[in-house]
């Protein structure tokens, strides 16, 4: 055994990747960390699916950013593994590594007319109104008066108050300047949340619940008799909380003076969508498939989980959509460990769980690298060979932690002469321009 | 609005709030464990994984438990002095 440091790649700089670095670099093993992102920037679903008003949970990059300030981590964003390079170079280059790629597509609902334009994952939409450089806006929000948002989770509550909000709201936030010019064209007067359970099944959390009923000049509107009938278990304090929330919604008298309502329609299964050339109307069925209702809505965003997409070279459970694993270890169709190989966040436990769930997830995977370390051989190219040479062989531009730490600093400078915390820079090439140090764009 | 943790959590001191705070604002505060208003990103990762479920956002306090607020804060500002 030599007393060379053990190397450790981690593939996605999300928070569950940046807790499994933090967690390996706190230990006392001698071992240096590689962070991997195929975007420029850090932080994943913090930076690009956090909903640019919740401020505070933004502000956990704080803590995210801590493992890419040590001296024995590097960043290496802009690369794309399974493009750049694949699952053999990282094993040829580390004694380990951390898959952490998340899980980016929105589920479908495989109903007829879920592909007509104005219909698209939310995720797509929450994608695109924080930036990620590889979105696009799905909605045509100048000539869109009504959008139906089907799920009863806090994606849609996000979705559904960014669609709500007046944009003098939304001008603190960081959001990029195009998208909040887009919002401020936004014809949208009407958002229905389509729940396909009751109010006792809905994963609102209270509080985000609550916060959209305090957005000035939104009326929100539940039908009472919708409320008939529910049990909420005795146990289910946020179901609880929940169904309090929309009671006094349902109590509420109407308000005509409002400019935007949000309508919560429970027990609605969506059968289809239906319009000529784009989206006009969503058709509702009850759970018995008795009661129809239509919709007239210019746009359907569906909210009903999101999927991981396989990584070359590993293996992937479809049912399940994550990689199968053993305490974090992955594991071939048969249950055997594959030595060296791990998975953390949601890659390894489906799409559930807030941002705090990763760090606990990432202490358990980072103790299995922490176990196995001693016993693994080492990399074949591990001390002689940096990745980076391997990187600028084959001419991919990627950001070092300086890189991205520059595009930081100008978004910050950005947001100060607006009076803004920060402004995003969406567009791919002008991050990376700004990462080399380029000219600061106007 | 920050999160709190009440006298339910005296003589468990479960912990796994801990593991799961994002930001590591849960300190060990003697009798109970306390969370610092100030830290606290309100994102309410520990109110599921609490045994006894003693979390609560400060609003949702139950009635008679309203001194956890006062202590908490008392705690965390002492300390920052």
């Amino acid at each position: 055994m030599n007393g060379l440091p053990r190397r450790v790649a981690v593939v996605g700089a999300g928070p569950a990747g940046l807790y499994t670095a933090q967690a390996l670099l706190n230990s006392d093993a001698a071992l240096v960390v590689d962070v991997f992102d195929r975007l420029p920037t850090p932080y994943g679903l913090l930076r690009y699916g956090v909903a640019p008003d919740h401020f505070k949970i933004k502000s956990i990059a704080r803590a995210l950013a801590r493992p890419l300030k040590s001296p024995f981590a590097r960043f290496y964003g802009n690369v794309t593994v399974g493009m750049d390079i694949d699952a053999d170079d990282l094993s040829r280059y580390y004694d380990a590594v951390v898959y952490a790629t998340g899980a980016q597509r929105g589920r479908r609902l495989d109903i007829p007319g879920e592909d007509l334009p104005g219909s698209a994952a939310a995720s797509d939409f929450v994608s695109w109104y924080n930036g990620h450089p590889y979105a696009a806006n799905p909605l045509h929000l100048e000539s869109t008066r009504a959008v139906a948002i089907i799920g009863a989770g806090n994606v849609a509550l996000d979705v559904a108050r960014m669609l709500l909000s007046t944009v003098d709201r939304l001008a603190g936030t960081d959001m990029p300047n195009h998208v909040l010019h887009a919002l401020a064209r936004s014809r949208v007067m009407e958002v229905f949340l389509i729940a396909r359970r009751g109010p006792a099944e809905a994963r609102f959390t209270t509080p985000e619940l609550r916060e959209i009923g305090e957005l000035p000049g939104v009326e929100t509107v539940v039908s009472a008799s919708d409320l008939d009938d529910v049990i909420v278990p005795p146990d289910d304090r946020n179901a609880a909380g929940n169904f309090e929330v929309l009671r006094s919604w349902a109590a509420r008298p109407a308000a005509p003076r409002a400019h935007r309502r949000l309508h919560v329609r429970f027990h609605r299964r969506p059968t289809r969508v239906t319009g000529r050339g784009s989206v006009e109307a969503l058709h509702c069925a009850d759970p018995r498939g008795v009661h129809t209702e239509t919709l007239p809505v210019q746009a359907v965003l569906r909210s009903v989980g999101y999927r991981s997409t396989p990584i070359a070279g590993l293996p992937f459970d479809h049912r399940t959509g994550t990689i199968p694993h053993d305490a974090g270890r992955v594991t071939d169709p048969s249950g055997n460990v594959l030595p060296g190989l791990y998975v953390v966040g949601w890659i390894k436990r489906g799409p559930t769980g807030v941002i705090g769930t990763n760090k606990a997830d990432a202490a358990d995977t980072a103790k299995a690298v922490l176990a196995d370390l001693p016993g693994l051989p080492r990399a074949t190219h591990g001390e002689a060979g940096d990745l980076a040479d391997l990187l600028e062989q084959r001419e991919v531009a990627y950001v070092t932690r300086e890189g991205w730490e520059r595009l930081d600093r100008l978004e910050e400078e950005l947001g100060a002469r607006a009076g803004r915390p920060r402004v995003k820079v969406a567009d791919l090439s002008m991050m990376l321009a700004a990462c080399r140090g380029g000219r600061t764009p106007a | 609005m920050p999160y709190v943790i009440t006298e339910r959590c005296v003589g468990q001191k479960d912990k796994s709030c801990v593991e799961v705070c994002p930001v590591d604002c849960i300190h060990d505060a003697g009798e109970q464990m306390m969370i610092d208003p100030i830290e606290c990103v309100d994102c309410g990762a520990c109110v599921p994984v609490c045994p006894v479920d003693a979390i609560f956002t400060e609003v949702d306090v139950p009635a008679g438990d309203e001194g956890s607020i006062i202590a908490a804060r008392t705690f965390f500002d002492t300390e920052s002095l």
